[in-house]
């Protein structure tokens, strides 16, 4: 039976606040509207306004709010509507949560889960579709998870919920309606939130991509295979600290890389693992690494514009067959 | 919510004695911290709190042992009348291991979680969120204890401030906001950035009862944080306090004062804490000069002996350079880097 990925995170809410007292859902909508994306729906009449907790519009308030439940105890996780709202509450997760554990000399805990939407693809223009999961990847003392499947969907919340700091979690808002068939429990509880996935193995190039460029790298995949071109893809999921482990021994398969990343080119996520492989395995490839971003504009309104501006399965397609000269 | 009774933290607070004893040991403190700045022992920002003993003091005294409190980056006094050991205190102003916060935080970023000291925030407002938070965790929890937040009027310029306030109110917080107004936010003046300066006109937008108190009196500190925390602690419902200080050095060491007038420390210079204090307790007969003299010693002598600590203290090997940026479980699933 097919769950969507909406279905699959309000799953994972579900069984977190009914095992976990300590465990309370806040955002702004989450309760009576039942989530701006629907995730929460249903949830406030199960487990009631204390821990399904309407915020108002005060992204820096409740965010730091969460930052200090989490210190006092609690395991509170956070939704921001979207990822450009969750700039005005950067100083609590950059300047607060991040760093609190360190620079108290360990003596501060704050085991906060925060959930949000980033990415574009529904017109919502630019103040409500860009992709700056690679800030937060910048900073030292969170981790940085970017769920692209089902399973993931699933399974992330609850290692993301014991682990003892700060995990952000991007939920890429063109995967909400995806449908998969949930694999058995075994596998999606054993989700590990410090790995990277091969999602296809190949031989002749790595696509390394995370979020909802995933099912672009996949469709990539399956139209160079028709036309007879082998390639792996490789789902990031741990957006800090990297698997660059797993990403090397793909490199060294392959020989060949393209990095696949919604965000802009210039000081991206798809930079810093270039320049991860030319430090950790350079005299492994056969060709100069490529990537594919977004066009590094505001992400426009109109249906057309937007899509010249993200990355498209033809630039990926396009990207792979110039490596290999065919 | 269950209901405690107030207790208070250790027998006699709020003896005029005690008032004044603390009072002189983050005075000594301090002026040893300024002394060792100049000696370059202590290095980074340090901003001395000389002038607005009163308001830590008052307010330590006035809270309860399980009360949290948060603090700004001029926390000193309010970090060692929290309980934190002055020699914990010195040693992480020289940076050392033994430091209360190892000596990653310096004189803006002192911690002792143990004591519910949750920080020295150099960030001007930033205490403020996390303030609500501890308290919405005791709310959820059922416990009765009241977060203690204090900050200068400069955050009140903040959307923090406002964000926190609404919040505390909306949700019924046990936070009581301590608004330490020492008139400059660094060189601005309060009349230079607030279109609204009577502060307490802030709080009651935000349907939140406020106390205001004379913020170089002691006994008034002490006697209204005592009112606000108690009205806090079984009402659950947030409070605002305004303590009206005035800070006698210089924002920091780097600060040349060309905001103000020297005629205007002067004369704040005459309401000093400490001394009119004194004075006032002499003229009740509730000391004599030789008691004053023997409660100065003691806090030089505490002193002497957190500067020889922090002295002889440890450094923080290197190869803990990336301890602490995860928790243990993280580091075990991943958190190499």
């Amino acid at each position: 039976m097919k769950v969507s990925y909406r279905e699959a995170l309000r799953e994972a809410l579900r069984e977190a606040l009914a095992q976990d007292p300590r465990v309370f859902l806040m955002g702004e909508d989450v309760g009576r509207y039942g989530g701006t994306y629907a995730v929460s729906k249903g949830l406030l009449d199960e487990f009631g306004p204390d821990r399904i907790r309407d915020t108002p519009l005060s992204e820096l308030g409740f965010v730091g709010a969460g930052v200090g439940a989490a210190l006092g105890g609690m395991r509170p996780i956070v939704e921001v509507m979207t990822i450009n709202f969750s700039l005005l509450a950067l100083d609590q997760i950059v300047n607060s949560a991040a760093l609190l554990r360190h620079m108290s000399g360990g003596q501060c805990a704050v085991p906060l889960v925060i959930r949000m939407v980033t990415g574009a693809g529904r017109q919502l223009a630019a103040q409500h579709s860009h992709s700056l999961e690679n800030w937060y990847a910048h900073i030292p003392g969170i981790r940085v998870l970017a769920p692209a499947t089902v399973a993931d969907a699933r399974g992330m919340l609850a290692p993301a919920l014991a682990d003892p700091d700060p995990v952000i979690i991007f939920e890429h808002a063109q995967l909400y309606n995806l449908e998969d068939a949930l694999p058995v429990e075994r596998v999606w509880r054993a989700c590990d939130i410090s790995r990277a996935a091969v999602r296809r193995t190949g031989t002749q190039a790595s696509l390394i991509t995370y979020g909802g460029c995933l099912p672009k790298a996949m469709q990539a995949a399956d139209e160079l295979a028709a036309t007879g071109i082998d390639v792996e893809v490789i789902d990031l999921r741990v957006l800090r600290p990297l698997d660059l482990d797993t990403i090397a021994a793909s490199v060294r398969r392959t020989h060949r890389v393209v990095v696949v990343d919604e965000g802009w080119k210039t000081g991206s996520l798809a930079g810093e693992i270039v320049a991860r492989i030319a430090e950790d395995c350079l005299y492994d490839l056969d060709a100069p690494p490529r990537r594919v971003c977004s066009a590094e504009v505001p992400i426009p309104y109109a249906r057309h514009m937007e899509a010249a501006a993200l990355p498209q399965v033809a630039q990926i397609v396009a990207a792979v067959k110039e490596m290999l000269n065919v | 919510m269950k209901k405690r009774q107030p207790t208070q933290s250790r027998p006699a607070a709020g003896e005029p004695q005690r008032l004044l004893a603390d009072m002189l040991r983050i005075r000594r403190m301090e002026e040893k911290c300024a002394e060792l700045y100049g000696a370059g022992k202590i290095r980074g920002f340090l901003h001395l709190y000389i002038g607005e003993e009163a308001c830590a003091t008052g307010a330590m005294h006035a809270l309860a042992e399980e009360d949290r409190v948060v603090a700004t980056y001029r926390e000193h006094g309010h970090a060692l009348l929290r309980g934190v050991p002055m020699d914990a205190i010195m040693a992480e102003m020289f940076g050392k291991a033994s430091g209360c916060s190892r000596g990653r935080g310096g004189s803006m970023h002192l911690f002792d979680v143990s004591r519910h000291f949750y920080g020295g925030n150099a960030i001007v407002g930033g205490g403020l969120p996390l303030a609500a938070g501890l308290a919405l965790a005791d709310k959820l929890q059922g416990e009765s204890r009241v977060t203690a937040c204090f900050f200068g009027e400069g955050a009140i310029a903040e959307g923090a401030f406002h964000e926190s306030m609404n919040l505390a109110a909306l949700w019924a917080l046990p936070v009581l906001f301590c608004c330490e107004n020492n008139l400059y936010a660094m060189g601005t003046a309060l009349s230079r950035s607030e279109s609204q300066t009577d502060l307490c006109a802030k709080a009651a937008s935000y349907n939140m009862d406020s106390f205001r108190a004379d913020g170089m009196d002691v006994r008034a500190v002490f006697e209204t944080v005592s009112r606000a925390a108690n009205q806090v602690r079984e009402s659950g419902r947030p409070a605002f306090v305004e303590l009206q200080t005035y800070r006698f050095r210089a924002h920091s060491m780097f600060d040349p004062e060309l905001y103000r007038d020297k005629a205007e420390v002067e004369q704040w210079k005459t309401r000093g804490p400490i001394h009119s204090f004194s004075a006032q307790l002499k003229a009740e007969g509730l000391l004599t000069e030789d008691v004053f003299l023997a409660l100065d010693a003691a806090a030089q002598v505490e002193v002497d002996a957190a500067v020889a600590f922090a002295e002889a203290a440890p450094w923080e090997p290197e190869a803990d350079l990336l301890k602490d940026v995860h928790g243990p479980a993280a580091v075990a699933h991943g958190g190499r880097r």
